[in-house]
């Protein structure tokens, strides 16, 4: 009798008495192994790829990522603090965006596609070096707005089934859906393998599920409204480590 | 194609060792539509070969069952200095090979 009483009373506390945690708390051990192991994670396949593209001469200028930035560990901090606002643009961009921007202002190169392996290797190689350092978002306030943006969208109900980020996320995380657990969505480990689907993607993939999965329509890729979700979300997660490049169910 | 292998650098004779290997490969079943209805040709990793010092360690038939990237990870017992070698066969004359030196004290 008791323990029943105490399970009514866990499931009508509210989400917001439960500590920020990352979905890699709500994974079983052999999927956590895979992750913290560098052999056995595929992300890493992505990584070493986007290694050998950050020292590949690219563009009219035929230079490389290296010729600029040197060593790619010297990128450490970077996926810890982006999206950052570009003032050549006058809009925040995520990483994967800077990479582009790099290509086309500094290396004279073709942008490559969002979500195209070759933009995903390379993210995924520039944020490992920040595995581990504390997500710090800046303080600009050019930001604001944009993050403003970013936290209306996350509460704002969409799509058939009439669903907020929040309602979800927030109201609900830690409890079941179709048997998985609700994650808290912070986006810690970005660029991610998914063993869904079989391959790394980026964070605007995973939330464009999301909207499929609320029949909403989702955003095309690299629209503002990712990024002023990833802005919130990131600071929402601020002080969390990075896990990148994580490994998801 | 990126391959990723794993092999201890140093073990003591007759220890045994984890050897472990990871590629990036789409492993394509064959029976899958593609996004105009057709069905996705297979394209898949048949055959994993691993050999220490030229001879056979360790061989694994894949199937359309594995999924993308296939990681396998299996033990052996060290027994000599040398170099242990992967590699994988597959549909569309696909070859891929990586080697690792291992020093047995």
């Amino acid at each position: 009798m008791i323990p029943a009483l105490l399970g009514l009373l866990l499931l009508a506390l509210p989400a917001q008495a439960q500590t920020r945690q990352s979905g890699y708390a709500d994974m079983g051990p052999e999927l956590r192994a895979m992750q913290d192991d560098d052999a056995a994670n595929p992300a890493m396949l992505w990584v070493r790829e986007g290694e050998l593209l950050w020292r590949m001469p690219e563009g009219a200028t035929g230079k490389s990522c290296a010729d600029c930035h040197g060593d790619i560990k010297t990128m450490a901090g970077v996926a810890a603090r982006y999206p950052a606002f570009s003032a050549a643009l006058n809009r925040p961009v995520t990483l994967a965006q800077r990479i582009n921007l790099s290509r086309r202002e500094n290396q004279q190169a073709a942008e490559l596609a969002p979500e195209s392996r070759e933009l995903l290797a390379l993210t995924a190689a520039i944020a490992r070096p920040s595995r581990g350092q504390a997500i710090a978002p800046p303080d600009d306030a050019r930001l604001r707005p944009f993050r403003a943006a970013g936290a209306a969208l996350f509460t704002q109900r969409q799509g058939q089934l009439n669903l907020s980020c929040a309602n979800c996320h927030e109201d609900n995380a830690g409890r079941k859906l179709a048997g998985v657990t609700v994650p808290q969505a912070h986006p810690t480990a970005y660029p991610l393998y998914r063993l869904e689907w079989q391959s790394v993607g980026s964070l605007q993939r995973r939330l464009r599920n999301c909207l499929i999965g609320t029949r909403a329509e989702p955003y095309a890729y690299d629209a503002p409204e990712y990024v002023a979700l990833e802005l919130f979300l990131m600071q929402r997660a601020a002080g969390m480590k990075v896990e990148t490049p994580g490994v998801r169910p | 194609m990126t391959a990723l292998i794993n092999v201890p650098g140093r073990a003591k004779r007759g220890e045994i060792v984890e050897i472990k290997a990871l590629i990036s490969h789409p492993m394509e079943t064959g029976f899958r539509p593609g996004a105009n209805g057709s069905i996705i040709p297979r394209n898949i990793i048949d055959t994993l070969r691993c050999t220490y010092n030229g001879a056979e360690i360790f061989r694994m038939t894949m199937t359309p069952a594995i999924a993308a990237n296939p990681f396998v990870s299996f033990f052996t017992t060290a027994t000599e200095s040398g170099t242990i070698a992967f590699a994988w066969t597959g549909d569309n004359g696909f070859a891929a090979e990586e080697s690792a030196q291992i020093t047995v004290e």
